[in-house]
């Protein structure tokens, strides 16, 4: 899969917060294989440097997408971008415009705003956002190359919601590569994303939080894998009725 | 002679191993007064290797099991256990909790009241860690110098160490690669309307908040992990996620006074787990992480076999070469 200047052979991005150690982390990274990791900025930079932690991360030799988590305006979100950018040295940005601090649900207003400001800056943007078609479009007129739309509320591990309206994504934007940002909890979650035919998916939580985070991340890895495999094996479509899978024609009858 | 660099708690403690076992022992202070300069003084003083269970190694409970008779001997240790309560829409997270620890069994809402009269229909599931104790840690810190003195160490406050000791306990300044600062923030609130008697976690999915009581209604509410090296005051951002805390414990905190705030940065290894390294000819204790008073002990009880020829040998492996 080809996101902006990069190619990425392993279907999954993996968050950094939340682990019970910097070590557990790791470990888990190398065991998905993941090569891009998010890093949030916002509450690691003020007034100091995360360098310790960061240096940890480099050294796991993933791509660091740094992103605005926890940004809830625009200037904020822009500010952060910039910051990010010159701390990473990357124009990739995660872009998180939120816009309720329960649910963590992404303000579409303001992120086609800010894409739209970080994009003519030269960020190449990754836009957490609802499922919704049109603001998908607007993202895209933005300037974004990619779209990351929402399985569920930011940690809440409830899987895939509304896997129509990802369908429905999948069918209107067939050449943007849709990354599966936020919801997440198991590894049949991962599956059912890619075998709906998404580019990636971005976990944390369901990682970082797991009793075993570096099994889990084995497991998910594994289940990228597979969905992304069962979709490129094109599955076969339901029916309401049995079909035999052994022919019937040409048995013995018995008298 | 045996010198340490840093009277802190890693420091203090060692000290006081060494000089149980006769060692003639030195500690320089480069701050002016004991435990100004350390990061324990912001610590919860809890010592409660069961409930950090849930985040860490399985080392930190078999190291810390012991800490709170360790520390009964020096300073006061209120042995009243841990209980650890959720807000009613976090109710998952003391599920996870369960899943994750061990030495706790689980009280319904009447036995919280039962427990902690203040608390009584405020919370429906509750874990209680009947084990686990707490102290207070900047008594426990000058309590620990004096024992120390007691046995004929010698501490030197405000006075750099030299550039040679025999052990190196300066927390974050020590120059170990792999150590980082994890920043922490707190509260004091004081409270006397409200009686608490134990430590009280409040599960949260972002944060571990603990409400620790001090006695004379005073409460350390804390704390916030930030991988990050700014030691600036409190943020609002924080500040406010702790008050809130206190506030969902219980509504009365509404008309505490915050005494005090503070911040500081624990020393911390890759796998958040103290270790004893040997950088050059000198002896390294560090990265206690926020388990100080729970790992201090067992840590200064191996620097001591570690420093002291006689009981060197079988412990060798106790010690890495950074």
């Amino acid at each position: 899969m080809r996101i902006y200047d990069a190619d990425i052979s392993v279907p999954m991005f993996l968050g950094t917060a939340q682990y019970p150690s910097p070590a557990i982390l790791q470990q888990a990274i190398r065991a998905s294989g993941c090569e891009v990791v998010t890093v949030s900025l916002r509450r690691e930079t003020a007034g100091g440097t995360g360098a310790g932690f960061w240096d940890m991360l480099r050294a796991t030799g993933a791509r660091i997408l740094p992103n605005t988590a926890g940004c809830h305006s625009v200037q904020e979100a822009v500010t952060t971008a910039q910051m990010a950018r010159e701390i990473f040295a990357t124009e990739w940005i995660k872009l998180e415009v939120i816009g309720h601090a329960d649910n963590l649900q992404p303000d579409v207003f303001a992120l086609v705003e800010a894409a739209r400001i970080l994009t003519a800056d030269g960020f190449k943007v990754f836009p957490y956002m609802t499922d919704d078609l049109i603001v998908g479009e607007k993202l895209l007129e933005a300037g974004c190359k990619v779209l990351m739309p929402w399985g569920a509320p930011i940690g809440s591990g409830q899987g895939l919601r509304v896997p129509d309206a990802l369908r429905a994504m999948r069918a209107h934007f067939a050449d943007v590569p849709l990354i599966v940002d936020a919801g997440i909890g198991r590894p049949s979650d991962a599956v059912q994303a890619m075998e709906l035919g998404m580019d990636a998916i971005l976990l944390n939580t369901a990682v970082a939080k797991a009793g075993d985070p570096v099994g889990m991340a084995r497991a998910m890895a594994l289940a990228v894998e597979a969905g992304r495999a069962g979709f490129a094996a094109e599955p076969i479509d339901r029916r309401d009725v049995a079909v035999p899978s052994t022919p019937v024609l040409g048995l013995a009858e018995l008298m | 002679m045996i010198t340490i660099a840093g009277a802190g708690l890693a420091g203090l403690a060692s000290a006081l191993e060494l000089a149980r076992r006769g060692a003639a022992v030195r500690v320089y202070e480069a701050c002016p007064e004991i435990g100004v300069g350390s990061v324990a003084r912001f610590a919860g003083g809890m010592l409660a290797p069961w409930c950090e269970g849930e985040s860490a190694e399985e080392e930190v409970i078999t190291l810390g099991a012991d800490a709170a008779n360790w520390w009964a001997e020096i300073t006061p240790v209120t042995r009243r256990g841990t209980l650890v309560i959720a807000p009613p829409r976090d109710r998952a997270e003391l599920a996870r909790f369960g899943r994750r620890c061990s030495g706790f069994r689980e009280l319904a809402g009447d036995e919280i009241g039962a427990l902690e009269p203040a608390l009584a229909g405020r919370f429906s599931l509750g874990l209680f860690f009947e084990r686990e104790a707490h102290l207070n840690p900047r008594r426990a810190l000058k309590d620990l110098a004096r024992a120390a003195r007691v046995l004929g160490v010698e501490i030197i406050i405000g006075t750099k160490a030299p550039e040679h000791v025999d052990l190196d306990c300066t927390g974050i300044q020590a120059p170990l690669p792999d150590l980082r600062p994890v920043r922490g923030e707190m509260a004091i609130l004081h409270c006397p309307e409200i009686t608490i008697s134990r430590t009280i976690r409040l599960l949260h999915p972002r944060i571990p908040l603990y409400l620790v009581p001090r006695g004379d209604g005073l409460f350390m509410i804390g704390a916030t992990m930030i991988e990050n090296s700014s030691d600036r005051p409190v943020t609002l951002r924080s500040l406010s996620e702790l008050l809130g805390a206190a506030f969902a414990i219980h509504p009365g905190f509404a008309e505490a006074s915050v005494n005090e705030t503070g911040s500081g940065l624990r020393p911390a290894f890759p796998d958040n787990l103290p270790r004893l390294v040997r950088r050059g000819n000198i002896l390294h204790l560090n990265g206690l992480y926020r388990h100080g008073f729970l790992l201090a002990p067992a840590m200064a009880a191996r620097v001591a076999r570690h420093l002291i020829p006689e009981t060197t040998y079988a412990h060798h492996s106790e010690c890495q070469r950074a």
